[in-house]
């Protein structure tokens, strides 16, 4: 206290905020923060980051912080409710638990005895997918999977299957070394808080940030330099990059050597079964070139470094090529020049080759050295380990679009030709990975595997290693309604949540009975071409008069739009009302240096009639009588809801959705015993679980035995054995094979050039798919969207904090485009694509690629939802791009394609081409908007206030 | 009362905010809001909030500018905005009420809310758009700089910071005294050039606005050496049988 | 500046008001013909405290917590509010006392000259202070001008001498009041007119870039607004007239001004009697109007620094 307080007017400054704190995890987005949530006189007085919680430090975003007005919206549902009028039309009964679980069950346990492919479960942004998957397996569904297919399932796919690690929340940038950090594509991404506060110690340090995005805003406002590059070519300029690199001689060619494939054999026999794959020798073991016995050898070569270049003859006759000289060579390709790749880019020739210098010189002049000795997997001794301090991170810029796999492999082909994986300042590994590359578990679902009333033998989702991986039926075609895994998708990871809809109304590949649906606002934002998606959902057979997709159940917390076309509701809870598991059987929230977990604990008790989903999803596996959800006897095996299978589910023996206080004693970490009280250990602790990873064991981790031991031992890999960096993509030949003709399992002759030019074991570029011919005049604005930082997708719009900041979207116009349509700031145009056209209000910006137009993500809402007034400025100003977003690509060749990479599937939201016209004034007054008939409210809903004046708890000596 | 304290006060509390690291993400603004709604003074009241015209009170705002510069890349701005406790602070002398005051401590300019009259002319006296009225109770609002945190016994002492500072995760807020020149604060204002708002309206702010560093874009910076062709004979990979030796 | 009718309303009668009671009371000290008339001094210093009572009844709908108004005048060592205020009520006392102790009675002596004295005083007091509220703020430049106060007092007087020619229609020897109240307005309008050429033309105080402490780095403009919505700052302060529509006021203003000069040079000319009545009475009415609409453009016109943060100009 001041001296001069004395003078100072008194204030109470010393009332306690709170009278009782309670610590839990963040759920206003999937980053998952460590939150203490303060309640005063039992009401939500204020929420705070955890300054002991290792993901956010104490910090909390926007979004945190309205976590109050997220449990005072009165868009929460309160009840279930069936359906008693036409879907769509938001008529619909309240109904007891009692009810609403007994049509479901009903439901799903006559599909499971029929054939369990009927149910098609799909999860959207939910962390319980650990649950959520090995219930469809235990269904015996192969039609599962939660939203990657549509978010980024091309940088999952990329980095698991090239560093066994990837950006998509599997890794993270050396914050505290590297010295220069490369940014691609990035607005805001899973990790919020940490990138954030990531970028900030790079300022401190003076780090340079380079962050290539078309638009500049956010983490790109305070990049020290924004390559404003043209969507879709970021592929062109890395793999310049790349070029420039290679012939200048900066790469890590120890590195390669060692840790990578880059020295493997490739056997160059054009039009036989084996071309394009590594020679091995009998034992399976991958052949290396001996320069000095001018013999191959098994990889690795511990006394010398193999032939990088040249050609070979096995003594088998076989004519082989190390893997190098074939990535070398294709980057010598003219395509990748500076000059060649500045118009299609926007990024000019001298600024690539000052880049390529720049890196250069942050990764190789002085880098950070570590004085710890450490050994390899192969037993070589390393006395130090050398830093690389370039370090990148990538994110929806380069995965969405048709060309987002090549691409985020060429950011890995560029890292991995500087060695700068794993190393310190480099792009680190976050526990539990690595995994083998890619890693083992392959997906179930073969025809063969579903059955009846069987569980699938494995979970639904898993990395496919070659044709003979895929689920397709007899006759080739899709054996899932997403299609996922067969030839449209064979890298298709995490499924294909974007093409269920589409595909179940058409029965292609079959028809479903019931599509189940959980936290994913499908009939709008989450779905292109929302307006057709809704005419599907509510399509019916003429001549039996269902609806095509017959049934539909649907979880959510709040009356979003996906709500009113559902014929069950089953309501949730809030994150504070419940228990949840951040494990590390689904999204981990590891850093590179710790393992972590975490729980949610319920803070509050919910004051209307819903329940957690998945103590609902547990509860309807048990009344189906799933095999692992009963017991011997047919009693429910998890009769404690959802906390009760955290503790006590064990995957594999000692090996449950908590890693952290396992054993009877709660000493054990990683495998271990149930521990009875586990949940109150993780209370005491904060919510969350940490465990160091040993010093010896945070580099080099692909290949650093005191890790892999430990990995092993912590159950995060099966066995101790070192992970090959595929800087060669063999497992792409092997497709690309298939199309060339060879083996029995045999693509579409449609899809047959498609995956000749995709499945590229070399790096590639080649043109997003929407790039037709003649789309630069009809069509030349790329259209983009970016995620708010203060709102989470549709969620947040019944957030009455949050709401304020972000109620309507503009379309942001670069000068040019606004000079030559002649806009000024507010005017209101036709954005247009080859699909449809919306109405936009546009904004113009200078800090804008002159070639791109973009709009902050799903603020614009169907008028009615979420509880809010006809009139709200989301419904009336606010606009959707994805009403202009075709989920097919024009037909061709007989054939319309999903608008999706042709590698894993995933959604190429990005590669959307308009152009923008000026509305005359009649048109801005008078112009409809997509589906613009208003929503009814729905039963059950508190009226929405007409002011707030929330003070959480009393107020001390107030009224 | 509504006159600005004689002397100087003994400290001069504020913060310092950098706009070289705000990437404009609204954490500060909504922390501050819940902070805020349930601290000593009324609720911060929200009107209308899931109507078509929602619009509450708000102590903290971020705008986003953009910055043309003559040469060069054009650059986004991004700038968070609260009281910034002037030491001139005609929004106090204004005031009929004697409810605006600047305490004689510490500077931090403060509302007492059960003797404002609501008549907004405190709003008017301030240049910086730092005061809303209430749409609700009724009363002027105003950024506290936490004054219920920064002094609040009943929490830990390294937690007695503004709640928009401890939220930041970028870093880009900073709590101290301005008066103090080997503070923290002082110091950073001293090292990066802090720069006051509006300096020719002699409000003579507290808080202080750190700029954007010099970007190291294009060929402002001194380019590293331009990469070499390292065998430009041998071909692209020329190079590797030196690097392998042989 | 949003242009508040509880405000307009308050400043353009109350100073109708004052310039009425200041005329008043200012004839009575001085023994000026038009105080002769005792019923007709009356009935002006009841319209003066009528108009001055409405005027400050209309502005507490201004505040949102009228009920704490009495606080208003418990800080005029700093608040010109405060002042005003006080002044205000101060005045109220010597105006009645005045009408109760003056001609209406008959009464004479020191204390009728005293609070004519006063209310002189409390008038011209009053009005100033109203004056100096909007003239001591800074960030609003068309407010913070030398004019402001002089232009208040000028048009208090103004719209308050016509009325007092109303009053004194009858009485022959008042009758050059009207050619008084006449020069009022054509000084009072002439000030008008060159203070919008001032405001027209002076450059603003602070521009985005001095705002936000970027002037070093370029031209600075708005890129996106703190929230989608209008808040209490845009909507108080952010208020903008267009040019045109602005244009078109003024000379409405002036149009009306200029007419109820007109009016008072014949009512002048008419030397007394139902014809002065007779053009006195709509001089008085226009006279009103005019400074209605000049206080209305006084607060639309004004532009606040703050709206440079939503990328306006101030
Ligand atoms: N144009 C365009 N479209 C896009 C994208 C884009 O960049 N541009 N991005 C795509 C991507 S990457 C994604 S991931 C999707 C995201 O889109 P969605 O996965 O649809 O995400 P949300 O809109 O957040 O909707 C999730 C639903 O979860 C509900 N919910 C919130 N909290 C809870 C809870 O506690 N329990 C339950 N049961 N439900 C809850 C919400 O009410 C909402 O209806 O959007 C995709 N769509
Ligand atoms: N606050 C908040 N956080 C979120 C979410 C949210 O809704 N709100 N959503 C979460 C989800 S589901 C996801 S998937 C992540 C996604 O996180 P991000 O990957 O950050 O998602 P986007 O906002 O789609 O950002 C994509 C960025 O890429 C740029 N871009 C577009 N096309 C290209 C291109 O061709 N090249 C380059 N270089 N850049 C391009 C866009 O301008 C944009 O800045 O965020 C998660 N975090
Ligand atoms: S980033 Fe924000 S919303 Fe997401 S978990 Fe962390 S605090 Fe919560
Ligand atoms: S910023 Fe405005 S409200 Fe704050 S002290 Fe200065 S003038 Fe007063
Ligand atoms: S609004 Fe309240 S604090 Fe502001 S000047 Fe009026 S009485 Fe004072
Ligand atoms: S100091 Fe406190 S009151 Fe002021 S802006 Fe920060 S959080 Fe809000
Ligand atoms: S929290 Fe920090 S980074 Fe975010 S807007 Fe506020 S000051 Fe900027
Ligand atoms: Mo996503």
């Amino acid at each position: 206290m001041p001296d001069g307080a004395a003078k100072d007017r008194a204030i109470a400054l010393s009332v306690p905020p709170s009278d009782e704190v309670k610590t839990s995890t963040c759920y206003m987005c999937a980053c998952r923060c460590g939150i203490r949530v303060h309640l005063k006189d039992g009401q939500l007085r204020y929420i705070e980051g955890n300054p002991d919680h290792p993901v956010n430090k104490g910090v909390l975003c926007a979004k945190g912080s309205a976590g109050i007005m997220n449990q005072l919206s009165p868009a929460k549902l309160q009840k279930p409710l069936k359906r008693v009028g036409e879907r769509g039309s938001g008529d619909f009964v309240e109904i007891e638990w009692d009810e609403a679980l007994q049509i479901a069950t009903d439901r799903l346990a006559k599909i499971r005895a029929e054939d369990p492919r009927k149910l098609a479960f799909f999860t959207g942004r939910d962390q319980s997918q650990g649950l959520t998957g090995w219930w469809a397996s235990q269904f015996g569904t192969p039609n599962h999977a939660a939203h990657g297919g549509f978010c980024s399932v091309n940088m999952a796919a990329a980095g698991l299957y090239t560093l066994g690690g990837a950006f998509w929340e599997f890794g993270e940038p050396d914050w505290e070394a590297t010295k220069l950090f490369l940014l691609f594509g990035v607005a805001e991404d899973h990790d919020s808080n940490p990138i954030k506060m990531g970028l900030a110690k790079l300022k401190e340090r003076g780090a340079k940030i380079v962050s290539f995005n078309p638009v500049r805003g956010g983490y790109s406002a305070i990049a020290d330099e924004w390559i404003g590059i043209t969507p879709g070519s970021d592929g062109l300029v890395i793999l310049s990059l790349c070029r420039e690199l290679l012939r200048a001689g900066k790469i890590d060619v120890d590195f390669l050597a060692a840790f990578s494939n880059a020295a493997h054999l490739v056997i160059e026999a054009p039009g036989t079964a084996d071309d394009g794959l590594i020679a091995r020798d009998s034992e399976g073991r991958p052949l290396v070139w001996d320069r000095q016995a001018e013999a191959a050898r098994p990889f690795p070569l511990t006394h010398a470094i193999p032939a990088m270049k040249g050609r070979f003859t096995l003594d088998d006759g076989r004519v082989v090529v190390p893997a190098f000289e074939l990535v070398a060579r294709r980057l010598d390709e003219v395509a990748y020049t500076p000059e060649a790749v500045a118009e299609r880019s926007g990024v000019p020739a001298a600024t690539i080759r000052r880049l390529a210098a720049e890196i250069a010189e942050a990764a190789f002049d002085a880098p950070p050295v570590i004085d710890r000795p450490w050994t390899d997997a192969w037993g070589r001794q390393h006395a130090q380990i050398v830093g690389r301090p370039v370090s990148a991170h990538a994110m929806r810029g380069i995965s969405a679009h048709s060309n987002g796999f090549h691409t985020c492999r060429a950011i890995h082909i560029l890292q991995l030709l500087l060695g700068a994986v794993d190393r310190p300042g480099a792009w680190r590994y976050k526990p539990p990975f690595p995994r083998p590359a890619p890693p083992g578990q392959k997906p179930a679902g073969k025809p063969d595997q579903v059955r009846p009333n069987t569980p699938l033998p494995g979970p639904p989702l898993g990395f496919v290693t070659g044709p003979e991986d895929l689920l397709l039926d007899e006759k080739g075609q899709a054996q899932r309604i997403d299609k996922a895994y067969s030839w449209e998708a064979p890298l298709a990871a995490h499924g294909l949540m974007h093409l269920v809809i589409t595909n179940a109304w058409k029965g292609d590949p079959y028809r479903i009975d019931t599509l189940f649906l959980y936290m994913a606002n499908m009939a709008w934002n989450s779905s292109m071409n929302s307006g057709e998606v809704l005419e599907m959902l509510t399509d019916k057979d003429p001549e039996s008069d269902h609806y095509k997709i017959p049934f539909i159940i649907y979880a959510d917390a709040f009356a979003s739009e996906t709500v009113y076309y559902a014929d069950l509701i089953l309501p949730d809870t809030t994150y504070l009302e419940r228990w949840d598991c951040i494990s590390l059987l689904d999204r981990p929230i590891c850093d590179a240096e710790g393992a972590a977990d975490a729980i949610r604990q319920p803070v509050l008790t919910p004051d209307r009639d819903v329940r957690p989903f998945q103590t609902v999803l547990l509860d309807l596996g048990a009344r189906l009588g799933l095999p692992g959800l009963v017991t011997e006897t047919g009693e429910p095996r998890y009769p404690g809801g959802y906390a009760d299978y955290m503790v006590n589910h064990e995957r594999k023996p000692g090996v449950g959705p908590l890693a952290g206080f396992r054993g009877e004693d709660g000493q054990a970490r990683g495998r271990g015993a149930v521990n009875a009280n586990q949940l109150q250990a993780y209370i005491d602790n904060g919510c969350f679980w940490r465990e160091e990873i040993p010093e010896e064991a945070r580099h080099h981790r692909f290949a650093n035995q005191a890790y892999l031991d430990w990995a092993a031992e912590m159950a995060f890999i099966d066995r101790p054995a070192p992970i090959l960096l595929q800087l060669y993509g063999e497992v792409l030949q092997r497709f690309r094979l298939a199309a060339e003709g060879q083996g029995a399992i045999q693509p579409p002759d449609a899809l047959r050039s498609r995956i000749e030019t995709a499945f590229d074991p070399l790096p590639l570029w080649y043109p997003p798919f929407e790039d037709e011919s003649n789309v630069e005049a009809d069509y030349p604005l790329h259209g983009i969207t970016q995620r708010p930082m203060a709102m989470y997708h549709s969620w947040h719009t019944q957030n009455a904090w949050l709401r304020q900041i972000h109620a309507s979207n503009r379309l942001y116009v670069p000068k040019a485009v606004a000079e030559s349509e002649d806009l000024q700031d507010d005017d209101w145009v036709w954005a247009e694509s080859r699909h449809g056209r919306i109405k936009a209000q546009v904004r113009i910006q200078r800090a804008l690629n002159a070639k791109t137009v973009w709009t902050w993500n799903a603020i614009g809402k169907r008028s009615g939802a979420w509880n809010l007034d006809q009139q709200a400025p989301e419904a009336t100003r606010g606009f959707l791009l994805n009403h202009l977003i075709d989920e097919l690509l024009p037909e061709k060749g007989g054939y319309r394609f999903a608008n999706s990479d042709p590698v894993t599937g995933q959604a190429a939201w990005y590669d959307l081409r308009l152009k923008v016209t000026k509305m005359t004034d009649t048109e801005a007054e008078t112009a409809a908007k997509p589906l613009e008939a208003a929503l009814p409210s729905l039963p059950g809903l508190a009226p929405a206030p007409d002011r707030l004046t929330y003070s959480g708890g009393k107020k001390e000596g107030k009224a | 009362m509504t006159s600005l304290p004689k002397r100087p006060p003994e400290k001069a509390l504020g913060l310092v905010i950098d706009l070289d690291t705000c990437v404009g993400c609204q954490a500060c603004v909504v922390n501050c809001k819940e902070w805020n709604t349930g601290g000593y003074p009324a609720p911060l009241s929200d009107l209308d909030p899931y109507g078509a015209n929602p619009a509450g009170a708000w102590l903290n705002r971020v705008h986003a500018f953009e910055v043309e510069p003559e040469e060069g890349q054009p650059q986004v701005v991004h700038f968070p905005k609260s009281c910034l406790h002037c030491a001139d602070a005609a929004c106090v002398t204004v005031c009929p009420t004697g409810a605006s005051y600047k305490r004689e401590s510490d500077g931090i300019v403060l509302v007492d809310e059960d003797r404002c009259m609501g008549c907004g002319l405190c709003a008017w006296a301030c240049p910086y758009g730092a005061r809303e009225m209430d749409p609700v109770v009724g009363v002027m609002k105003k950024c506290t700089l936490c004054v219920d945190r920064i002094y609040n016994e009943a929490i830990p002492e390294e937690e007695r910071q503004p709640a928009c500072v401890r939220t930041c995760p970028a870093s880009a807020r900073h709590f101290g005294d301005l008066a103090d020149p080997d503070s923290e604060v002082s110091r950073l204002v001293a090292e990066r050039g802090g720069r006051d708002l509006m300096p020719e309206l002699g409000y003579h702010p507290t808080n202080k606005y750190l700029p954007p560093r010099p970007r190291r874009e294009g060929c402002q910076s001194a380019a590293p050496k331009a990469l070499e062709p390292a065998s430009p004979e041998g071909g692209f990979l020329g190079w590797l049988d030196r690097v392998l030796g042989g | 500046m949003h242009p508040a009718p509880s405000v307009i309303a308050f400043t353009a009668l109350s100073g109708a008001g004052y310039g009425l009671l200041f005329l008043l009371s200012l004839g009575y000290l001085l023994q000026l013909p038009w105080s002769a008339d005792a019923w007709a001094f009356g009935i002006g210093l009841a319209v003066a405290l009528g108009f001055i009572t409405v005027g400050l009844l209309a502005s507490t709908r201004h505040l949102r917590r009228p009920e704490r108004a009495w606080r208003a005048v418990t800080q005029w060592r700093s608040s010109w509010l405060s002042r005003e205020g006080v002044f205000a009520l101060a005045t109220f006392p010597p105006a009645a006392g005045l009408l109760l102790t003056g001609p209406l009675l008959g009464m004479q002596g020191w204390l009728p000259l005293l609070c004519a004295l006063l209310s002189v005083i409390g008038a011209a007091a009053t009005v100033l202070a109203t004056a100096m509220i909007y003239a001591s703020l800074k960030p609003i430049r068309q407010w913070h001008h030398p004019k402001v106060p002089p232009l208040y007092l000028l048009l208090a007087l103004a719209s308050g001498a016509p009325l007092l020619s109303c009053l004194l229609a009858f009485e022959p020897e008042a009758a050059p009041l009207a050619f008084v109240a006449a020069g009022l307005l054509l000084v009072a309008w002439v000030m008008k007119q060159s203070y919008w050429r001032d405001i027209d033309r002076s450059a603003p105080l602070a521009t985005l870039a001095s705002a936000t402490g970027l002037q070093r780095k370029g031209d600075v403009t708005l890129l996106e607004p703190p929230h989608t919505q209008d808040n209490y700052l845009t909507e108080e302060m952010g208020y903008r007239v267009a040019r045109k529509h602005s244009g078109k006021l003024r000379l409405l203003a002036l149009g009306f001004a200029l007419a109820a000069l007109v009016c008072l040079v014949f009512a002048g000319l008419s030397g007394g009697g139902w014809t002065q009545l007779f053009f006195s009475l709509p001089a008085a009415l226009l006279a009103l109007v005019a400074v209605g609409i000049e206080r209305w453009l006084f607060f639309a016109e004004a532009t606040h620094t703050v709206s440079l943060y939503y990328g306006k100009a101030a």
